[in-house]
Parts: C-alpha cells; sequence; structure tokens
C-alpha cells in the first residue's frame, strides 16, 4: 500500500469574514464604519467644529472658491461651504434616524403580532401592509407636507409609513420562522405569556436581522429625506441641511462654481454608501450566525 | 484477485473552519471491489460523510487533502474536465434528505434525465424511455406521467426512489450513498433497501453504504468498516461484526444498542461523547479515553490498521482481546 | 403494583383532531398510571405528534377528552394562570436539540426562567434548584453555564430535560426525544431517563417510531397507523406477539443481526401502503 502524500488544495479562496462583530465585516465594513462614525461626529458636534459661521450671508463673498481657511469656499450667499456642511449634519443624520427608528419600531411590532397569531389576524395584517405598500415614500411625503406644510417633521413621518410595510414584511419572515421553533412551543407549554416570549426570545434572536435591515435602510431614508428638502418639502432654506444645499447652490454648476453643491452631493453619497455597504455585510453576519 | 474498483490510501483531509486548519479525516484507508457493498458506519465526527464526498469530490473550498483516491487505477484528485465528466458518470452517490438534492422548480423527468443528456449527450426521446423504464425498476409506475410530476407531488420514500433512479440512469459501477435512508420511516427504509439490494446485484454495482445504524450496514453489505474520529478502525466481514468483533468501539457500539427482544436493566453506555478528528488527543488510540480495556500502550501512539483474521483492527490490544469483547471490561 | 391498581395520572378517550378534510387522529383512547410509561408507536402520518401536542394544549382537539391529574384539558386553558399549572401537570421534551433551547440563553438561564414562572422563590433557593436539575441530568458546571452552540446535541437534550422537569410534571412526554442523537449518547439519555423515572414517579409517554428504544423505556404501548389504534397491550407482549399485521410488519423492518431486507418484505409494505390509500376513511 503506498500512500503518495500529494497535498492537493481544493481551490477556493479563504474566508476571511470568520469573525462576527465590527471586525468581521471586512475592510470595507470597517471603512464604511469609520465614514458613519464621521458623520455622527459631525451631526453631534457640528455647529462648534465649524470654523465660520454658517448661517451669516455675504453676498460680496458668494462662489469665492477655497482661499485663506475656507477649504471648501463660499456658497451662493457668500456663507463658508465646510461649515454648513458641519452644521447641516445634524439634520441630514437626524431626519433618517427618526424614520429608521419610526418605521423600524411599527413594523416589528405589526410582524412579531403577525407572525405570533398567524391566521386571520396575519392575514388582516398583511393585507393591510399590501395596501401601504402600493404608496411610494416621496408622494406621500409630498401629501404629507401639502397638508402639513413643509419642514422635516412631516416628510420624516410620512416616509416612515412608506417604509413600515416592508420593514414588516422582512421582519415577519424571520419572526414566523422564530415562532415555529420547538424553544417558543416548549415556552407555551410552560405557560409563559406571549408578550414575554415575544419581547425576551422572540425579538432578541431577530436582533442580528433588526440591525442590518436599519442600517441599510438609514441610506435610503438618507436619500429619500436629500431628494424631498431638495425639491422645498422638508427642511426649509435657510437652515443648513445637505439636500437643501444641493438645490440652494445648483445654479453655481453651470455658471463653473460647482464645488458648494457638489460637496453637498458628495457628503450624501459617501454616507449612504457607507449605510448600504455596512447594512450588507451585518445582513451577511446575520445570515451566517444562522447556520 | 483483481484490482479493486476504488483504492484509498492515507486518505487525510484538513478543513478550515474559524480561521483554523483543522482534520476530519485521518489516514483514512478503504478498498471497494467491483460488485461489492462496503458499508461505513459512524458516529457525528467520525468521518463518514467527508470520506463520500472526497471519493466524489465534493469538498467544500479550501480543503486540504493528502493521500490518494484510486478509481479504476486513476487518481481521482488529478482528474478535469471531461475526465472528471466521465468519473462522475462512473460514480454516482445518492443523499439523506432527496428534497434537498432535487432542485423543487423543475419537474422529475428534467432532474433524472440531466445527466443523460448533457454529460451523455443522449437524444432527449431515449432518454425520457430510459428514465420510465428505472422508475419502473424502483417500483414506481406510470413513467410518462411520473417525470412530468414535481418534487413536492411525491412523499420523501418515492423521492428517494426517484434520486436512487436517477444515480442508477448513467451506468455508474460504484454508487456512494450517504445515509440514504435515515430520514425515512421504517417500513419505507426496508422497502427502499430492498429495492436497491436488487439493482444492485442485478446491475453489479459496487456500493459504498453510509449510516449509523450498525445492523442496517450488516445486513445489506458484504464488509462493514467502522469510523471513528476521522479513521476507519475496523473492516469486518458483516456476517461477523456483531459477533467477532475486532475492535472495542465496533463491540461498545453493538453493546450500547437496546434490544427489541428484551429490556435491559440498563443499557451499556459507553462515557464520554464521539469525538471529531480535530478533538482527539495526538498521538494515542483517539478511542482510548472512552474504551474499558485501555492501557497504556494504547496512548503510546496512533495505532496502525492491522489485519487480524481477514479484517483489519485499530486496536493495539485486537489479538489478547478477541473473543472478549462481548463482555464487560477486565480490569 | 398492576397498571389497573394505581391512580391514572393521564386519561385520553375517543381524541379525535381534523385539519380540514384530514383525519389526523381517530378516535384514540388510552391511560397511562402513575409511574407508567407508555409508548406511542407510529410512522409519519401516524397522528403520534398530533396526540402529543393535544395533551399539551398546543393544538385543540375537534372531539374526545383529555384528563389530567384529574382535571379536564381538553378545551383550551381560559387564562395564564390555568395554562401554567397545565404546565406543571404535563411537559415535553421535542426531539431537535438544536432548536429545542433559545440560543441565547445558557441552560441555567433557561431552567431559572422555568422556575421563575411557576414559584415566587428568591434567587438563591432557585440557584439551588437549578444545580439540583443540571446535576439530575448529568450536566457539570461548564455546561450548565454554556450557551447552547456549545454543547453537543446530547448534552443539549440533558438541559430540555432538566427544563421540562423544572416545572415538576406528573407526565413527560418524550417526543422522538433520543431519535436524533449518537447511538452511543442514545443510550446515556436512555439510562438517565430510567433513573429519573425511578427518582422522582414522573409517567412517561414516549412517542416513537423505533422499537428497540420502546422496548427498554415503556411497559405498554400503543401502535397508530393513519390516526387509529391498530393494537395495545404490554410493550414484551406487543413486539414478542403482535396481534396486528401493521405491528407485525414494523416488527419485521427492523434491522438486527441476520435481518435481510427481502423483496417479500418491500411487498408486503408496499401492499400496505395501498390499502391504506384504497380504504375509505370514515
Amino acid at each position: 500500500m503506498s500512500a503518495q502524500v500529494t497535498t492537493v488544495a481544493v481551490p477556493g479562496t479563504k474566508r476571511s469574514r470568520s469573525l462576527s462583530g465590527l471586525r468581521g465585516t471586512g475592510v470595507a465594513g470597517m471603512m464604511s464604519a469609520a465614514v458613519i462614525a464621521l458623520a455622527t461626529i459631525a451631526a453631534v458636534f457640528g455647529p462648534l467644529l465649524a470654523p465660520f459661521n454658517p448661517d451669516l450671508p455675504n453676498l460680496s463673498l458668494a462662489w469665492v472658491g477655497p482661499v485663506g481657511g475656507h477649504l471648501l469656499g463660499y456658497d451662493f450667499q457668500g456663507r463658508d461651504v465646510l461649515s454648513r456642511l458641519l452644521a447641516g449634519a445634524q439634520s441630514s443624520m437626524l431626519g433618517p434616524l427618526a424614520v429608521v427608528i419610526l418605521s423600524m419600531a411599527a413594523g416589528a411590532v405589526l410582524a412579531v403580532v403577525a407572525a405570533w397569531r398567524r391566521g386571520a389576524a396575519d392575514a388582516v395584517i398583511s393585507s393591510g401592509l399590501d395596501i401601504l405598500f402600493a404608496f411610494p415614500g416621496i408622494l406621500l411625503a409630498v401629501l404629507a407636507t401639502a397638508i402639513f406644510g413643509a419642514g422635516l417633521t412631516a416628510a420624516a413621518i410620512a416616509l416612515s409609513i412608506a417604509y413600515m410595510p416592508y420593514v414588516a414584511r422582512v421582519l415577519r419572515g424571520v419572526a414566523l420562522r422564530e415562532r415555529s421553533q420547538p424553544y417558543v412551543a416548549a415556552l407555551e407549554v410552560q405557560g409563559s405569556s406571549a408578550t414575554t416570549i415575544c419581547l425576551r426570545h422572540i425579538i432578541p434572536n431577530m436582533l442580528p436581522l433588526i440591525v442590518a435591515q436599519a442600517t441599510i435602510m438609514f441610506g435610503w431614508a438618507m436619500v429619500d429625506l436629500a431628494a424631498i428638502s431638495f425639491l422645498g418639502l422638508g427642511v426649509q432654506p435657510p437652515a443648513p441641511n445637505w439636500g437643501v444645499m444641493i438645490s440652494e447652490n445648483q445654479t453655481g454648476i453651470l455658471q463653473g462654481y460647482p464645488l458648494p453643491a457638489l460637496s453637498a452631493g458628495v457628503c450624501i453619497v459617501a454616507v449612504v454608501i457607507a449605510f448600504n455597504i455596512l447594512g450588507e455585510r451585518l445582513f451577511e453576519q446575520a445570515q451566517e450566525a444562522r447556520r | 484477485m483483481s484490482a479493486p474498483l476504488l483504492q484509498v490510501d492515507g486518505l487525510t483531509v484538513r478543513l478550515e473552519v474559524r480561521g483554523e486548519r483543522r482534520p476530519v479525516l485521518r489516514d483514512v484507508a478503504l478498498t471497494v471491489r467491483e460488485g461489492e457493498a462496503l458499508g461505513l458506519v459512524g458516529e457525528s465526527g467520525s468521518g463518514k460523510s467527508m470520506t463520500a464526498r472526497a471519493i466524489d469530490r465534493l469538498l467544500p473550498r479550501g480543503a486540504e487533502v493528502d493521500g490518494s483516491i484510486r478509481f479504476d487505477g486513476r487518481d481521482v484528485h488529478a482528474l478535469s474536465g471531461a475526465d472528471l465528466r466521465r468519473y462522475r458518470n462512473q460514480v454516482a452517490m445518492i443523499f439523506q434528505d432527496p428534497r434537498a438534492h432535487v432542485n423543487p422548480v423543475r419537474r422529475i423527468g428534467d432532474y433524472m434525465t440531466e445527466a443523460l443528456r448533457t454529460n451523455l449527450g443522449t437524444p432527449a426521446a431515449a432518454a425520457a424511455n430510459r428514465a420510465s423504464d428505472m422508475l419502473s425498476q424502483v417500483g414506481i409506475d406510470g413513467g410518462a406521467r411520473r417525470l412530468r410530476q414535481y418534487p413536492h407531488e411525491l412523499s420523501g420514500g418515492m423521492l428517494q426512489r426517484v434520486m436512487i433512479a436517477a444515480a442508477l440512469l448513467t451506468e455508474p459501477r460504484l454508487l456512494l450513498a450517504d445515509e440514504p435512508t435515515t430520514a425515512l420511516d421504517v417500513t419505507t427504509q426496508a422497502e427502499v433497501m430492498a429495492i436497491l439490494d436488487g439493482l444492485r446485484r442485478e446491475f453489479g454495482l459496487a456500493m459504498l453504504f453510509i449510516t449509523h445504524d450498525l445492523e442496517l450496514a450488516a445486513a445489506i453489505c458484504d464488509r462493514t468498516a467502522v469510523m471513528y474520529a476521522g479513521q476507519i478502525v475496523e473492516v469486518r466481514e458483516s456476517g461477523r461484526l456483531h459477533d467477532d468483533p475486532l475492535h472495542p468501539y465496533t463491540a461498545a457500539l453493538a453493546a450500547a444498542r437496546p434490544d427489541i427482544t428484551r429490556a435491559a436493566g440498563r443499557l451499556r453506555a459507553i462515557p464520554g461523547r464521539p469525538l471529531s478528528a480535530f478533538e482527539a488527543p495526538p498521538g494515542e488510540c483517539a478511542f482510548a479515553p472512552r474504551c474499558p480495556h485501555a492501557q497504556d500502550a494504547c496512548r503510546a501512539g496512533v495505532p496502525p490498521l492491522s489485519e487480524l483474521d481477514g479484517g483489519l483492527s485499530r486496536c493495539v490490544r485486537a489479538h489478547e482481546l478477541r473473543g472478549k469483547l462481548g463482555e464487560p471490561a477486565n480490569a | 403494583m398492576p397498571d389497573s391498581d394505581r391512580a391514572d395520572v393521564l386519561e385520553v378517550t375517543s381524541l379525535r383532531k381534523e385539519f380540514g378534510d384530514l383525519v389526523a387522529v381517530d378516535d384514540v383512547s388510552f391511560r397511562v398510571p402513575e409511574a407508567g410509561s407508555l409508548a406511542i408507536v407510529g410512522e409519519s402520518g401516524s397522528g403520534k405528534t398530533t396526540i402529543a401536542r393535544m395533551i399539551v394544549g398546543l393544538e385543540r382537539p375537534s372531539g374526545g377528552s383529555i384528563s389530567a391529574c384529574g382535571q379536564d384539558r381538553s378545551r383550551p386553558a381560559r387564562s395564564l394562570a390555568d395554562r401554567r399549572r397545565r404546565g406543571r401537570e404535563v411537559q415535553i421534551v421535542f426531539q431537535d436539540p438544536y432548536t429545542s433551547l433559545d440560543p441565547r440563553q445558557t441552560a441555567e438561564g433557561a431552567i431559572d426562567e422555568v422556575l421563575r414562572l411557576h414559584h415566587g422563590w428568591p434567587a438563591d433557593r432557585r440557584r439551588a434548584r437549578v444545580a439540583e436539575l443540571t446535576g439530575l441530568v448529568g450536566l457539570d458546571e461548564r455546561q450548565s453555564r454554556a450557551l447552547p452552540r456549545a454543547l453537543s446535541g446530547g448534552q443539549r437534550q440533558r438541559v430540555a430535560i432538566a427544563r421540562a422537569l423544572a416545572a415538576q410534571p406528573q407526565i413527560l412526554i418524550l417526543d422522538e426525544s433520543v431519535a436524533a442523537l449518537d447511538v452511543s449518547i442514545q443510550a446515556q439519555v436512555l439510562n438517565l431517563l430510567a433513573d429519573i423515572r425511578d427518582e422522582t414517579g414522573v409517567s412517561y409517554i414516549l412517542i416513537s417510531h423505533d422499537l428497540a428504544v420502546v422496548r427498554q423505556l415503556t411497559d405498554t404501548t400503543i401502535v397508530l397507523r393513519r390516526g387509529q389504534v391498530v393494537e395495545h397491550g404490554p410493550t414484551g407482549q406487543v413486539l414478542d406477539d403482535p396481534q396486528h399485521a401493521y405491528t407485525r410488519l414494523l416488527r419485521d423492518c427492523v434491522p438486527r443481526p441476520g435481518w435481510k431486507p427481502t423483496r417479500q418484505l418491500a411487498q408486503a409494505s408496499a401492499e400496505q401502503s395501498t390499502a391504506d390509500k384504497e380504504a375509505p376513511r370514515e
């Protein structure tokens, strides 16, 4: 019996994403997290970090390029672009945050209730969600601002209502799977109440997916809210906000002064991409953890 | 004696798990002759499924394979392209859960004739006829109608028969059966086993039958190999395995099973739990920590697989323990 | 003491369950005495799991009655307190060790949760009882503190058994609880179950398709086929001298030394299946 020692490596790539937590999301994931962290710091400390006054107009300095400490130049009203970006981070990040919190909370509750009760309750909830699905977010936001007046609050609430059925759909699937696990049945047989089981067992086991979903949605909400503000229906000028800044400074692009509008656009795009990448990585992690 | 159809020597496989390289198979050696049925029995972590995968080149990405697997004299791992496809026609595999291995959105007929049409170039009509014939051989009537059905229209037992029929269509010479009846009811299992056994003899197929059920393997296989912690620990003629085992693990496994004819006061359970290859203590007999007959010699080094009375055993004390393995251990 | 002299802890009478047109359980009756052990044997579609689910209240009977520890439980529990009381009468251990435990809870946590549900005990008394239970099922300290993913199948089943026993039920339903375990581990758990029954006097209802396990663990057996009882009696008698053709078939299909799956056996099995399909269901 000859034992030929020929080491044959089956071709394939090494799986480096075997760690859990943030490090497990890989280089792209960690870089995205860094971008998000920067944006968060700007959102919290923006006004304090701004080198110049973001609100004081000085028309004689309109459209002046980067010079003397003004790294990104002046906008159409002679205000420092960088300072406005930093100050605007707050409303630009807070809006999506509110949307995510509201839609995820409402969606999660509906999903768990539908999954727990199953049968008729599930059918009713699912049909209701299907109806809500028919309304695109932006249209609902336009409707809301028409009724309640322009502003971030109305837009954010409208968007939350629009996103909620999507969240509920996704979470319902996971909730159904958890609900049909034997450990839930074991708790029911013990006499544990439905609320206890849902809060202490089902939802915690859905958390990885909830976090992943919330992260991705933040990006979408940011784009939608920026668009709404761009249209003049969300945050109103002269308040600093990235979407508003694109709108206010758009004439500058054609006139040869692209920096103010584009830099606001880059901020939005960078943060949205970061949330998308991180969200997808977290999603993958959640799937892997399931196995 | 002609050369064996399948010859595995010194097969050692390491997989990457969570960043670490772990052995799952250690120095596995077995032979299957033309037309012979070899049973491969083991518990969790024994490596029995992994052995079949290595033979069928279905190992996960990044696996490291040492040793040789020779089919009809050719090194299996050196095959590629057309040779590899030919190999896959000659070695068929059937799995435990048919639903997980059959595409639910395609018809049975498509599933069954795929290999014939793509690998062997058989025209569709001829392939369908052969599939129909094979279905009746496995006890499923109404061939043409069945071919148009979808997997969800068939029960687990019927789907398993379909999988067997599909595997036999390419006229393989070796069948790898990975726990094909574990998920079936006991009556369905008996039916499927009878069909498998009958077809095997009729077509002169060799078979590697993997199971956790020692009695089942012994019933339909000519020889049975027992695996523990990624190693072969015994190979024996099936008829003699129960009464005259050559390794304490085999004896312990048989003794741990409850008896349908009587209730034992207490079952002879093996202490501890079955280990995987990477958990086994290095440099000694993997079973020693749980073995009632272990002595210092057992911990001196990894015991080699040696011949004894027509069989193979990895126990250094096999010779002196013969005939005594059925009884409780002596001090 | 013969079965008839002992009080019954469970009495099931003319139990029936329909799912739409399908009659899953049809006129099933049996009793389980105190510290007794009953096997419900059947293959898939026999209704055995449905019966278990009805007894623990996960499914509602379409007809007939179930009475445990002298209390009727044919209708769903009226209140949470009622459900908890029933949980102290009958408990269940499921088949799959991998999904029977909350993946985020340690063994100690899972058992403690059950104790808090049923008793208003202070923390140290609960701790002591948790230690008692984990000791009873043979788990060491490391295993009690571990999350399920760090435990093997057999260890997880032990946790599931300990959790089920925490409520001190009179009846423990074992729904194929050892079927997914390795042979050597199965033997350990079967011995453990026998010990627990000796020590605590709990009654078992073992749902199983494995006749050897049934022989080892139970005193009486009922054989189910397509929702109906086809045979019942002392386990030894049912397995050694089966009266019904189906029971004989089941026994003949069990692999054992010298067994061969013959075409005749396959034929008999196929004939049974055909007879099932052709027989009208009342």
